[in-house]
Formats: structure tokens, sequence, C-alpha cells
């Protein structure tokens, strides 16, 4: 096989692995085949610019990036209109007691290098950040992995910044009680031992 | 500003700490709370937990 094909069939592998990442921030399966799609052939056309100083999936995560920033700019007003700020806005009163008071024991999480490691940890993220209400996991997304600021996030989804540090804090207390009930509490098979 | 205040405001200042620069008064009352609430350290522990599995979650590849 010439390194072109293998460097084809490589990349091919790769797809559902962009998908994923693809699905979980555009929140939309059309928009995230066309990402995909998008980020493959852009590949194809310049395997040269793969120098192999990173991993190839880390190279096409890359492009995946700005494709999806793209994606994102091309449909902003559809984007935009889906959006709503007010998702979970009662997660907080489940969370606390009126006085302010987080409600029950809050948790030790123990081992947190080790379960870092853990490939099933990873996967109950997935599971995790999949359960987020759209605008709120997008907004996630867009801050943690995206890593864009919350002025960019602000701009490209047109709402205010203090709509976004809220959704970002219901997100992080919402992935809190999803890692607690689905890894850290009495859930599935843990890495410690 | 009010200097002493409840979790579920200080909570949300944590989560914040992540997304902007606080005021030194807005640290100031962190530190405060830390003192007397140990849930909130927790949280704070958490926060930063989470922002660490993102990256790991990021990095994934498999």
């Amino acid at each position: 096989m010439t390194d072109l094909a293998k460097f084809a069939d490589d990349v091919a592998e790769s797809r559902s692995y962009l998908l994923r990442f693809a699905r979980l921030q555009l929140r939309n399966d059309a928009w995230a085949e066309d990402v995909v799609a998008e980020t493959m052939l852009a590949a194809l056309e310049k395997p040269q610019s793969f120098g192999g100083r990173s991993s190839l999936r880390t190279w096409l995560v890359g492009i995946l990036k700005f494709k999806i920033i793209d994606c994102l700019r091309a449909n902003s007003r559809e984007v935009a209109s889906s959006v709503n700020t007010d998702e979970d806005a009662e997660l907080e009163d489940l969370l606390f007691v009126p006085d302010g008071h987080f409600r029950g024991d809050t948790y030790d999480w123990p081992n947190p290098e080790q379960t870092l490691n853990s490939k099933q940890f990873l996967e109950v993220l997935d599971v995790c950040i999949n359960q987020m209400p759209p605008t709120m996991g997008r907004v996630f997304l867009m801050r943690e992995w995206m890593e864009f600021s919350t002025d960019e996030i602000c701009k490209e989804l047109q709402i205010t910044s203090s709509n976004a540090w809220v959704l970002l804090h219901r997100a992080r207390l919402r992935l809190r009680e999803c890692l607690q009930l689905k890894w850290f509490g009495n859930g599935p098979a843990k890495t410690s031992t | 500003m009010k200097f002493l205040r409840t979790c579920r405001e200080v909570a949300a200042l944590v989560s914040e700490r992540e997304d902007r620069a606080l005021s030194a008064t807005e640290r100031a009352v962190i530190r405060a709370h830390a003192f007397i609430c140990r849930r909130c350290t927790k949280w704070e522990a958490q926060v930063s937990f989470m922002r660490k599995s993102m990256k790991a979650w990021g990095n994934y590849r498999d």
C-alpha cells in the first residue's frame, strides 16, 4: 500500500472519532456529518501539511475545530434563534436550600489522577455532556473544548456575558451531579481498587 | 458589597473564576468562605477536577 493510500485509510478510520466531538458540540447531526466530511476532505487534499509532529487525530481535531467555527458562523441566525438561556433554571433551587446552603452532603471524589486516565470515565463524561440541554451543552463545550473566551461565546451565540456565566455554572453543577451518580457514587465499575 | 455570602453565591463565583477574572473582593469572599464551609471547598476541588477532566476528554483517543 502506498503511503498516500495508508494516509487515506487512517483518515477514514478517524471518522467516528471526529463525529463524536462534532455531534456533541453542534447538537445537529446533519451539520456534524458535514463538518466531519469537510475535515476529511481538507486532510486528504493536503496530506503534506500533516507533518507527523502530533498524532493524526490531534491534527484532524485541529482542522475540525475550524470547520465547526465556520459552520456556527454560516448558520449563525439559526444557532442564535435556538439559544435558550433559561435551560435548567430550577437546577439551583434543587441543589441549594432556601437559605443558600448546599442541600444534603457534598461528595468526596477520590483518586482524581487515576480517574482521568480511565477510558471508562471519559465515556461517562461523554454521556453526561450529551445529557445537557442543547444550549448549555454547546456553551460548555465552546468553553471547555474549543477554549473560547466568554466574549467569543457571547458574540457567536448573541447572548450576554451573565447568561454565559450562568449557563456555564449550571453546566458544572449538572456535570457534578451526573459524575456523582454515574461514576463516583454507586454507579458501574470504577478503576480504583 | 456584602462580604459574607451564601454557598449558592460563592459556588457561582467559584465557577465564574474559570471563565473570567474575578475582582480582588470576589477572591477574598471565596477565601473567607472557605474557612467556614467545607462543602464549598469540596466544590472548588470538583470544579478544578472537572476542568482537568475536560482536557483529558479532549485529548482522548482510541
